[in-house]
C-alpha cells in the first residue's frame, strides 16, 4: 500500500511536467488545426539548453526556464513563419509532414552539437527529497511540478483575460470569422506557434532534471504527448491535462508494482479502450468532420 | 514499365546500384500501398510501417518455427504473410476508425509504437532487441541481389496493379467519395465501411509482403528497424506525396527521385547527424515547392496546354463558321 501511494505521488508530480508540454501542443491544435510534430524535439531543446547553461554558465536549471522559454518561442516563431505559413494547398496535412521535418532537422542540429550520447542535469538537490508522513517527496519533482502548474496558470489567463488570447479564442473557433472581424490570424497563429514553443522550452528545461535525454528522444515524447492529447480529447485543455495525469500515473504504477520495462504499455491499453468506448476522448467534443 | 524494370539487372549494374534499386521498389511499393489508405480514402495513416514491420517479423518467426529452408520457398510465403497480415489489420482497422482526420493519424503513430514496445518486450517471441535471425539465402554472391530484387519487383507490381484494378473499379470510386466527403458519402448510400476496410488491409497486406522481402534480404529483424516510426513512416508518406498522392505512379516517381538521394546521404555524409539535417531540407523543399508532386504537376501542365490547344482549336473553329456565315451564299453551280 506505502508503495501504491507513493508511486501515485510520483505519477501525479510527473503528470503536470507532461500536461505543461502537452498544453503548447493542445494550443497549435486549436490555433491552426494542425499537429506539432516538432513539440518533442522542442521540449529536448529546452533540456539542452538547461543543460548547456548549468554545465558551463553553473546557473541552475529551474533559472535556465527564463532563457529557454522565450528562445524557444523565437524559434517556433521563425519556423512557423518561414516553414508553416508557406504552405497553401493542403497544408492541415502537409504541416503535419513539415513539422515533423523540423524535428528530424532539429535532432540532427542537436545531435551535431551536443553528440549522441545520453545527457542529464545533475545538481547539487538531484536526489534530495522531503519526507511527509512516511512518503518520499523529491524535490526536483516537486519544484517541476509546482512551476508546470504556475505556467499552466499563466497560460489559462493569458488566453482568458488578454486580447490575445481573445483573438486565439477567436481563430479556434472559426478562422473565416475572427479574419473578418479584423483578427490576424497569420500573426496570432505565428503567436501560438511560438508560445506553443515556449511551454515546450520551459517544460524541457525541467525535463532534464527529472530524466536523461538524448537528440533522439523526442520520438519517445512526441508519441507520449500525441496519446495524451487523444485520450483526453484533441484541442482539449481540460482533457491534456487529464491524460497527462492519467499517463504518468499508470507508468509510475507499473513501474512500481510489474516492471520498468513495461511501464508504457498500460498507458497505451487505456488508450485503445478510450478509443473504443469514447473515440472523441475523455474530454473532447464530437464534432461533423473533426473526430 | 514493370518489364524494363525487370530487365534492369541484366544491364551489368553492380551489386551497390541494384541494392539501391532494392530499396527504391520497396519504397515505391510501400508508397503505393499507402496510397490505396492516404491517397484514395484520405485517411493519413502512418500505421503501414507497422504492417511492414509484422510482415518482416512473420517471415522471420516462419523461419523459427517451421524449417521452411532458405532457397526459393520462403518467397512463396510471402503472399500468404501478406493475407494473414491483412486479416490481423481488420480489428485493428476497426479501432483505428472510430477516429478520423487528425486524431486517425495519431491513432495509427501509437499503433506502431505499441507493436514496438510489444517486439522489444515479448523476449519470448520476438527475441527483444537483437530482434531475430533469418537464415541468409544460398544465392551466389555476384546475383544474391538480383533475386530480391525481382522479388521487390514482384511485390510492387502486385501492389501496383491492384491499384490500377482499384482505379477503374465501383470500390475505387467509393474510396474517391469516402476522400472528397464521408458524411455525404455515406448520406448518398455509400456503403462508407467497405472501402475504408478494403483499403486498410489492403495496404496492410502489401506493406507486410514488402516487409517479408525486406527480412529475407536483411536476414535479420530488429524491432527498431522493423517498427521504424521515425524514418520508414515518414519516409513512405513523403514518397507518395513527391511523386503525387492519389496518382498511380506517383509513389514509384517518387521512390524513384528519393530513395537514391537517401542513400546516396546515407552513404557520402556517413554519421547521422548531417544526415538527419540533410534529409530534414529534402523534405522542406519538396513541401515548399512541389506539394502537389511531380505527377500531378505535370499532368496538370498537360492538361492546362491541352486545354489551351483545344481553346485555340475552337476559336479558330468558330471563327471559320463565323467567316462561313457572313460570307455571300456561294452560287449553286447548275
Amino acid at each position: 500500500m506505502h508503495l501504491f501511494i507513493q508511486a501515485i505521488i510520483l505519477g501525479v508530480l510527473t503528470g503536470g511536467l507532461y500536461a505543461l508540454m502537452t498544453s503548447g501542443l493542445t494550443l497549435t491544435f486549436g490555433t491552426m488545426r494542425i499537429i506539432n510534430m516538432a513539440q518533442g524535439v522542442f521540449v529536448v531543446c529546452g533540456a539542452y539548453i538547461g543543460f548547456t547553461l548549468f554545465n558551463y554558465l553553473h546557473i541552475d536549471p529551474f533559472l535556465s526556464i527564463l532563457v529557454s522559454t522565450p528562445l524557444l518561442f523565437a524559434i517556433g516563431f521563425t519556423l512557423q513563419t518561414f516553414l508553416l505559413k508557406p504552405l497553401r494547398h493542403d497544408a492541415h496535412r502537409l504541416s503535419l509532414l513539415m513539422t515533423w521535418a523540423m524535428a528530424i532537422g532539429l535532432e540532427g542540429i542537436l545531435s551535431f552539437i551536443f553528440g549522441t550520447d545520453f545527457r542529464g542535469i545533475l545538481t547539487t538537490y538531484q536526489n534530495s527529497s522531503w519526507t511527509i508522513a512516511g512518503y518520499e517527496i523529491p524535490v526536483v519533482r516537486a519544484l517541476a511540478f509546482l512551476l508546470s502548474v504556475a505556467i499552466l496558470v499563466g497560460m489559462y489567463l493569458l488566453l482568458t483575460r488578454t486580447k490575445f488570447g481573445r483573438s486565439v479564442r477567436a481563430v479556434s473557433q472559426r478562422e473565416s470569422a475572427a479574419k473578418l472581424l479584423g483578427v490576424n490570424t497569420d500573426r496570432t497563429a505565428a503567436l501560438a506557434f511560438g508560445l506553443g514553443a515556449a511551454t515546450a522550452g520551459a517544460a524541457g528545461a525541467m525535463f532534464g532534471l527529472v530524466s536523461s535525454f538524448d537528440p533522439a528522444s523526442h520520438y519517445d515524447l512526441i508519441g507520449r504527448l500525441l496519446a495524451i492529447c487523444v485520450i483526453g480529447g484533441l484541442g482539449s485543455n481540460a482533457g491534456a491535462i487529464a491524460g497527462a495525469v492519467i499517463l504518468a500515473l499508470s507508468e509510475s504504477l507499473v513501474q512500481a508494482e510489474l516492471s520498468p520495462a513495461w511501464s508504457s504499455v498500460p498507458f497505451y491499453v487505456l488508450l485503445i479502450i478510450v478509443l473504443i468506448a469514447r473515440p472523441q476522448g475523455l474530454f473532447g467534443v464530437r464534432a461533423r468532420g473533426a473526430i | 514499365m514493370i518489364a524494363a524494370l525487370a530487365l534492369f539487372p541484366f544491364s551489368g549494374a553492380e551489386s551497390w546500384i541494384v541494392n539501391i534499386g532494392i530499396f527504391t521498389l520497396m519504397y515505391a511499393a510501400l508508397g503505393s500501398a499507402w496510397n490505396l489508405i492516404g491517397g484514395y480514402t484520405g485517411y493519413v495513416s502512418l500505421g503501414s510501417v507497422a504492417f511492414f514491420g509484422l510482415g518482416a517479423y512473420g517471415l522471420a518467426l516462419t523461419f523459427q518455427h517451421i524449417g521452411i529452408g532458405n532457397g526459393f520457398l520462403p518467397f512463396a510465403l510471402v503472399p500468404i504473410i501478406g493475407i494473414a497480415v491483412a486479416i490481423v489489420s481488420v480489428p485493428i482497422g476497426w479501432i483505428a476508425f472510430r477516429t478520423r482526420g487528425l486524431p486517425f493519424i495519431i491513432v495509427t503513430i501509437s499503433l506502431v509504437i505499441i507493436l514496438q514496445y510489444m517486439a522489444l518486450n515479448l523476449t519470448d517471441i520476438t527475441g527483444g532487441a537483437p530482434g531475430l535471425q533469418v537464415p541468409q539465402a544460398p544465392f551466389p554472391p555476384g546475383a544474391y541481389e538480383e533475386y530480391f530484387y525481382w522479388a521487390m519487383l514482384g511485390v510492387f507490381a502486385v501492389t501496383l496493379l491492384a491499384c490500377a484494378y482499384v482505379r477503374r473499379s465501383r470500390l475505387g470510386l467509393m474510396m474517391f467519395a469516402v476522400r472528397e466527403d464521408e458524411d455525404k458519402a455515406r448520406g448518398l448510400g455509400v456503403a462508407t465501411s467497405v472501402p475504408k476496410y478494403a483499403a486498410f488491409a489492403g495496404c496492410a497486406a502489401f506493406s507486410a509482403m514488402a516487409g517479408a522481402v525486406w527480412a529475407y534480404y536483411l536476414s535479420t529483424v530488429y524491432p527498431q528497424f522493423a517498427f521504424d516510426g521515425e524514418f520508414l513512416a515518414m519516409g513512405i508518406i513523403l514518397v507518395a506525396y513527391l511523386g503525387g498522392i492519389g496518382t498511380l505512379w506517383g509513389p514509384f516517381v517518387g521512390a524513384a527521385i528519393l530513395t537514391p538521394a537517401q542513400q546516396y546521404f546515407a552513404y557520402s555524409l556517413g554519421g547521422s547527424q548531417l544526415y538527419l539535417i540533410a534529409y530534414a531540407a529534402v523534405f522542406i523543399v519538396v513541401m515548399l515547392f512541389l506539394p502537389r508532386g511531380v505527377v500531378t504537376t505535370i499532368a496538370d501542365r498537360a492538361l492546362r496546354r491541352s486545354r489551351r490547344r483545344k481553346q485555340v482549336v475552337e476559336e479558330l473553329a468558330t471563327a471559320e463558321s463565323e467567316a462561313l456565315r457572313d460570307a455571300p451564299a456561294p452560287a449553286v453551280a447548275r
